[in-house]
């Protein structure tokens, strides 16, 4: 054994001095640029949500000191004229998003109590894979279907009901158009519906078995226990996940564009076209007639944007408390 | 203890309640499934006919003629979404590095909650963003540009995919390395980053699925090209946007194409997520 | 018979914790001398403290001197990774690098500081730690097997392999055997009667039987402060100290 020792250490060149030649600091040359280096990455991403918003703004100026406050309540939306309003394209994208989260709310807290008290844990893993895939499948193909396939049917199937049943409300009125604010709300829920149920499927898993039992030791039913024991810890969680949804819903931008109807007017009825922030821009972004209407389209996505964040920071804000306080609750 | 009828009563009251709940979430999740298998379904109904090898082969023909494929689309994603991985991949996978070696700073918290935030922008503020920096003022409407945008909406996912990899890794691996005296900065890179690699890999394709199937960042960036598109500051076409464009179009022969489009392209997208998913069975969970 | 390493009123902190006070003891070369004391006590800081490692813990700092064959490691000048080169380290739970093989594995410390070798040589130096580290004869047939595939006692022993392929002069040993059975424990503890002829082995442990049977010299700590330190056989039979006698016999700890 030892004489093997000897060849090798002649070769092995590892350094016997723990002195260095020079420089101060316990680092080395190579920590500092390796940190510096990985610190300017970072600070791209600081640049890039600084840049976007400051670039928005200043491009968006021309529109806002043209029109002032006014533009948010405007409904005069008339290039020919580059007269411009933003309240069609305001109360498109609220009432479209709204009621996207009316029909996807109630399923998604519907599919995360399933996936995560009712079904077993693998069928939950199975069922909440393919929930996920709904995500997934790109805008502009849900986008194709609904022009093609669930605006028809709905205009066919569903709004006779609805005006039947319901026709009392304006809501509920008028000719039966497949592109229209109904069917843009449809799309948008089963779009969001993924996000929400994950984020809620997530919350509700991190309620402790302990509190489960607990409940079910008091001879509680299944739903009790879930009223009981989960639904409450997760409110805040919940109520995350909804704001998130409703961040998703206002940013979705392609496939809304294709069912919504273009129609940059606002009506009671739901069964007729409408129109959206974010599909305004897409159609009419590169067909800007002038300056002025190029930055009213900018002011237009400056709203989106300045929704989009704090909608995001919001919901971001109660899942990140949600999740944690478990972890601490339980801590003795 | 006896039970009174009236409690008995009560009792099966709330287990039929309960029931019915239950009932409830299980018949929520499958009307919330219903649309996948309707989506899908009809995508190979109307699609696949038209997917053929004139589809992969041939380029779109002039407005109002039949026939023609979308060559030159798929060929623009994949270039687009390659340029904007190369681009995002780097600054992503550095900024985790750095949010991950500095949890505690005060500027890594900042820029964290700043990747947060971008992940909830919009993707069409981000084309309007990348039109006034780039496409207005320089190029007009280009390759680049398009994969700038997509790799703007990449970074934050990577970001944070790869600080959590990061930081999954035990801190024991790290202080060995450090006692056999190996630097800071190599024990990140060669053991750390190293021993996380494969879930920061699944990360970035989870990321490269998600903006292959964007289309309105690419609207005014990359516009779209009847043609080959020759240099990286030439508009080029894409999947997402042939498929919009042709979708919007009162042509049927191109509503057909779209079909077509749209199934390759949902294809593409649900084997990368597909394969991301088998890759990680049994895993820790993947970054959302 | 000269003092390897020499450490000097080192006092060690975690924040405004001061978790070792004014301890100086001497570690006598080619020579295995153990550490005792109850949870807490601070014989792991100490060790950190010998290569350096203590201050890699956000937040933790140190006082004092830690001499090395009379250089103090502390020195401005010096460079902390120069200093794990010298004296190295196997930790309480063993942690071969997963994406290596085990071959890659023992050969860590050079590759990971660019010193490629010539494959013959890096050959030979693997067989020669592994050797060293009495695992050759069970994976010898299986080099280039991952490093994650071995049993807890072997991957201990890989380590221990891994440690001394960089030729350290000094191997601290925190807990080694903490985590492993008792045959491998046993294998471990025969291990530092065969190294300490070349190296100086410094090893905390919770287990006075251990530190009964392996070493020289033993130290005794308690609540930061070095109590008492001296030849194991007297420390066991005739401690001078009442704390240390309370400990040797199970009073607590």
């Amino acid at each position: 054994m030892a004489d093997l020792a000897e060849t090798v250490t002649e070769r092995v060149a590892v350094p016997r001095t723990i002195t260095r030649s020079r420089g101060f600091g316990v680092r080395s040359a190579g920590d500092r640029i390796f940190n510096l280096s990985t610190l300017a990455l970072a600070l791209v991403i600081l640049a890039l949500l600084f840049g976007l918003t400051l670039q928005l703004f200043t491009h968006a100026l021309p529109s806002i000191r043209a029109f002032g406050f006014r533009f948010l309540i405007s409904t005069d939306w008339d290039p020919s004229n580059d007269v411009y309003g933003a309240a069609p394209f305001i109360y498109g994208t609220a009432v479209s998003s709204f009621l996207a989260l009316l029909i996807a709310v109630p399923l998604a807290l519907g599919v995360a109590l399933c996936l995560s008290e009712m079904a077993p844990a693998w069928l939950g893993r199975k069922l909440g894979f393919l929930v996920e895939l709904l995500a997934a499948i790109p805008s502009v193909v849900y986008g194709l279907w609904g022009v093609f396939v669930l605006g028809p049917w709905l205009r066919d199937h569903v709004d006779p009901i609805l005006a039947k049943y319901l026709g009392f409300l304006p809501f509920f009125q008028g000719p039966h158009i497949s592109v229209s604010m109904f069917t843009a709300a449809v799309v948008l829920a089963i779009m969001v519906l993924p996000y929400i149920s994950a984020v809620c499927t997530d919350v509700f898993r991190v309620v402790p078995q302990t509190q489960r039992e607990a409940a079910f030791a008091l001879g509680a039913t299944k739903w009790e226990m879930v009223r009981m024991a989960v639904l409450p810890f997760g409110i805040s969680g919940v109520i995350g996940a909804v704001i998130l949804g409703l961040g998703r819903a206002l940013g979705e931008t392609i496939a809304v564009a294709m069912v919504i109807g273009n129609r940059p007017e606002i009506s009671a009825s739901l069964f007729m076209p409408s129109t959206t922030l974010a599909s305004v821009i897409a159609n009419e972004f590169v067909e800007a007639t002038s300056d002025l209407n190029l930055a009213a389209l900018v002011e237009l996505g400056l709203i989106l944007l300045v929704l989009g964040l704090i909608l995001n920071i919001a919901a971001r804000t109660l899942v990140y408390s949600a999740t944690q306080r478990h972890f601490h609750k339980d801590k003795r | 203890m006896k039970v009174s009828p009236a409690q008995r009563r009560h009792d099966s009251y709330r287990k039929i309640k309960s029931n019915l709940m239950v009932g409830l979430t299980i018949g929520a999740t499958v009307v919330a499934l219903i649309p996948l298998f309707f989506v899908l379904g009809y995508l190979l109904s109307k699609g696949a006919a038209s997917v053929n090898w004139d589809f992969f082969t041939k380029m779109p023909v002039p407005v109002g003629q039949v026939g023609g494929g979308m060559a030159n689309a798929i060929v623009g994603t994949f270039e687009l979404v390659g340029l904007a991985t190369l681009m995002g991949v780097p600054i992503g996978v550095g900024a985790g590095v750095y949010l991950a070696e500095n949890r505690g700073s005060q500027l890594a918290q900042v820029i964290r909650f700043a990747a947060d935030v971008m992940m909830g922008i919009p993707t069409i503020v981000v084309g309007i963003f990348v039109y006034g920096i780039f496409v207005k003022p320089f190029y007009g409407f280009s390759t680049l540009s398009g994969a700038i945008a997509l790799a703007i909406i990449m970074i934050p996912l990577v970001t944070r995919t790869a600080e959590e990899m990061i930081l999954l890794v035990p801190q024991e691996m790290r202080e060995a390395a450090l006692a056999l005296g190996v630097p800071s900065w190599r024990t990140t890179i060669s053991v750390v980053v190293r021993t996380a690699i494969s879930g920061i890999a699944t990360g970035v394709i989870l990321a490269v699925a998600r903006v292959a199937g964007e289309t309105a960042p690419l609207l005014f960036t990359a516009f779209g090209n009847r043609f080959w598109s020759t240099s990286l500051f030439q508009p080029i076409s894409s999947l997402t946007v042939q498929v919009y464009t042709y979708a919007i179009s009162p042509f049927a022969d191109w509503q057909r194409q779209a079909w077509a489009g749209a199934l390759v392209l949902t294809a593409i997208v649900l084997a990368m997520e597909l394969g991301v998913r088998w890759m990680t069975r049994g895993s820790a969970r993947v970054a959302r | 018979m000269l003092d390897k390493v020499v450490v000097k009123h080192l006092r060690a902190f975690f924040n405004k914790n001061e978790a070792l006070h004014d301890v100086s003891l001497n570690f006598a070369e080619n020579r295995v001398t153990a550490i005792i004391g109850p949870s807490g006590c601070g014989k792991s800081t100490l060790v950190r403290c010998i290569n350096r490692m203590h201050e890699v813990v956000p937040g933790a700092t140190c006082t004092g001197e830690v001499m090395l064959d009379g250089e103090d490691i502390y020195a401005p000048s010096v460079d902390p990774v120069q200093v794990r080169r010298r004296i190295g380290m196997v930790f309480q739970k063993p942690t071969p690098f997963p994406t290596m093989s085990i071959e890659d594995n023992v050969a860590a410390g050079l590759k990971l500081n660019g010193i490629n070798l010539a494959r013959a040589d890096r050959d030979r130096l693997v067989e020669q730690s592994l050797r060293r580290s009495a695992l050759w004869e069970e994976v010898k047939d299986r080099l280039g097997r991952p490093g994650a595939s071995l049993s807890g006692g072997q991957q201990q022993r890989l380590c221990v392999a891994r440690a001394l392929a960089v030729e350290p002069e000094v191997l601290l040993m925190d807990e080694p055997c903490s985590a492993l059975d008792p045959i491998s424990t046993a294998r471990i503890e025969e291990l530092l009667l065969e190294l300490k002829e070349s190296y100086t082995i410094i090893i905390v442990t919770h287990n006075m039987q251990q530190a009964g049977r392996c070493s020289d010299y033993t130290a005794f700590m308690y609540a930061g402060d070095l109590i008492e330190f001296g030849e194991t056989r007297q420390i066991f039979t005739t401690p001078a100290r009442r704390e240390t006698e309370d400990y040797i016999t199970g009073r607590f700890g």
